[in-house]
């Protein structure tokens, strides 16, 4: 009983100055189009930061907190995607409802699967959520008349915003649309914060430090490894309805196992055991990729390079060292 | 009809021998090391690209010998350097290296053999069919699931009656009394990393002489690999066999009567699976949790 709480109470201090860390993240964030622009990047990068690094705080419920390893996260992000995308197209011509719509979509196929693999752990339930991410892959690339199929599904757009007393153009504004994002990911990440700061999430942390334990102060570990799933999928999905209105365009490769691969990277360069480590890890990924991109054919290369020396050298991610420098 | 089911059927015997040869290699070392080697197929693709380029010196014959061996030693070495690093860490840096590698040489293979298919010759014995009727039917077709059936046979008597094999097994089911016994563990680990290399290189070579080169070759094969053991039961290389048939011929029979879901029924077997015997066919119980 004791080793528990020790280890509860370290993980908490892992972070010595969380509010330094939170204020210079945000700081940062609401001065983009401040400072990118001078540095010779472009406001859309940063909403390809903020998105991704919304799925990988978002997958990292899971990872960093709960202790279980998902490989399909891609499929959830590409559900949030075609869902939104397909209200966008079909339905109604309203952002709202269309992330909603997209959150539903990802978050309700992750509750349907979560039980199936609950008492799965480890590499097992790595193999099998990437098994069944898989499927959501192939279901949006052979289903042709409504998903467009290889092609993607085009031919939507992100809608005005209507708030009732004004209306936020966030189609041709970048910059308005950058905020746009920033309040939603403000918004989902101040949830998560509540979210491993109440006592659900403590018990989440308990799980991850030692699930016998746990089990054995009579914590029901399947339930509550199905609920931080369900929810980890729906904020995941948030970020691919996110996406799919940054560029008005869903692809079947949104719900590739390549970019489940590429979520957790993300994470563990930033630092899987820090709240802000998966967006830091996010903003590094992206930027890299861009420029290596840019540079070189054989970008594959590089990218692999960047997982096989991360793996082997830099395992604790950047939040991860630099906490350690400061100190416990 | 009939010829119509026969053939499929055939394809997917065939098709379900590459996934039984890619899913038992990496079955092998999903149970005795706990990594899921996402390079796998790419490790396949690796050993058709070696018979390539050996065949024009030593003949279809010998690439077909000295291929899976080289993708054996490639394998060897790279658990060496860097794979072993990772085990006795959290398994999500074995499954982030592993899928490093997939990247890198997948690429690299691009890098030097273009992006473009390349054939691959085979003997003109093999490339004749059986008769007009049975057109589907080509010797290649036959020498494969041959080779196949003996490289299945000869893995399971290596493993019932060679000390070695005895070993991997026993690792299996308790790394750490293994060690305390004298075994050098992390040879062992390396060896068996190489054996499944080895099947993969194989599964390369037979690849190319049906359908050719590229650098994705492997890919296509990964999921269902993993299909396969998840089907078969983990822990269980007869289930990982019986799962790879299984989704093989689930796969082709649903081309004869509904060509779009082809690709998703082996799926459905899964989740099937998955919802009446969580630990698969012929997996043990508690091994997946």
């Amino acid at each position: 009983m004791s080793t528990t709480t020790v280890t509860v109470t370290t993980a908490a201090a892992a972070q010595p100055r969380p509010w330094l860390t939170t204020a210079i993240i945000w700081a940062l964030l609401l001065t983009v189009p401040v400072w990118l622009p001078m540095l010779g990047g472009y406001t859309a990068l940063a909403g390809r930061v903020l998105v991704l690094g919304l799925a990988a705080m978002s997958f990292n419920l899971l990872l960093g907190f709960t202790g279980v390893m998902s490989f399909g996260h891609a499929a959830y992000f590409g559900l949030g995607a075609y869902g939104a995308g397909l209200t966008l197209k079909y339905l109604t011509p309203s952002t709202p409802l269309a992330i909603l719509a997209g959150v539903l979509l990802g978050g309700v196929a992750g509750t349907l699967f979560g039980p199936l693999i609950v008492r799965r752990r480890g590499v097992y339930f790595a193999m099998v959520t990437v098994a069944f991410g898989q499927i959501a892959f192939y279901v949006a690339y052979s289903w042709d008349s409504l998903t467009g199929g290889y092609d993607g599904l085009r031919g939507f757009s992100r809608a005005p915003l209507n708030l009732g007393f004004t209306t936020v153009d966030i189609v041709n504004n970048a910059t308005t649309f950058y905020y746009f994002l920033l309040v939603v990911f403000g918004v989902a990440t101040g949830l998560q914060a509540l979210l491993l700061a109440s006592p659900f999430g403590r018990t989440l942390v308990a799980i991850r430090e030692n699930e016998r334990r746990a089990r054995f102060l009579g914590i029901p570990i399947e339930r509550h490894i199905w609920m931080s799933f369900s929810i980890s999928c729906a904020f995941t999905a948030l970020a691919g309805a996110l996406y799919a209105l940054l560029n008005n365009f869903a692809d079947p490769m949104g719900l590739h196992y390549s970019l489940s691969g590429e979520i957790v990277i993300m994470t563990v360069m930033g630092g899987m055991r820090a709240f802000w480590g998966p967006l830091v890890g996010a903003a590094l990924f992206v930027v890299l990729q861009d420029y290596i991109s840019s540079m070189t054919v054989n970008w594959m290369s590089f990218v692999g390079l960047i997982f096989v020396l991360v793996v082997l050298f830099f395992p604790r991610g950047l939040l991860g060292m630099l906490q350690k420098g400061t100190g416990k | 009809m009939l010829q119509l089911v026969l053939f499929n059927v055939t394809n997917g015997l065939i098709i379900g021998a590459f996934y039984v040869l890619m899913a038992l290699g990496l079955s092998l070392i999903l149970n005795l090391s706990n990594v899921i080697n996402f390079a796998h197929g790419n490790f396949l693709a690796l050993g058709g690209y070696f018979a390539y380029v050996l065949t024009p010196y030593i003949g279809f014959w010998g690439a077909l010998l000295v291929s899976p061996i080289l993708t054996a030693i490639f394998g060897f070495i790279i658990e060496r350097l860097m794979i072993r690093r990772v085990y006795m860490r959290d398994p999500v840096y074995s499954l982030l290296l592993t899928f490093g590698l997939a990247f890198i040489i997948q690429d690299v293979c691009r890098y030097i053999w273009g992006p473009n298919g390349l054939p691959m010759s085979i003997p003109d014995t093999l490339a004749t069919p059986l008769s007009a009727d049975l057109f589907f039917i080509t010797w290649y077709r036959i020498f494969m699931v041959a080779i196949v059936i003996a490289a299945v046979t000869g893995l399971f008597l290596f493993l019932r009656h060679t000390r070695v094999g005895i070993r991997i097994r026993a690792g299996t089911l308790d790394l750490d009394t293994v060690s305390v016994l004298g075994v050098n563990v992390g040879m062992l680990r390396s060896f068996n990393f190489a054996v499944g290399s080895l099947l993969a290189g194989l599964a390369g070579v037979l690849a190319a002489g049906q359908i050719g080169l590229n650098p994705n070759m492997g890919d296509d094969l990964l999921m269902p690999s993993f299909i396969a053991i998840i089907v078969g039961g983990v822990g269980s290389l007869t289930g990982t066999l019986f799962g790879g048939l299984l989704i093989g011929v689930a796969g082709a029979l649903t081309t004869v009567f509904w060509p779009a879901a082809s690709e998703a029924v082996i799926y459905v077997i899964m989740l099937v699976v998955l919802i009446l015997r969580p630990r698969g066919l012929m997996g043990e119980e508690g091994l997946m949790t």
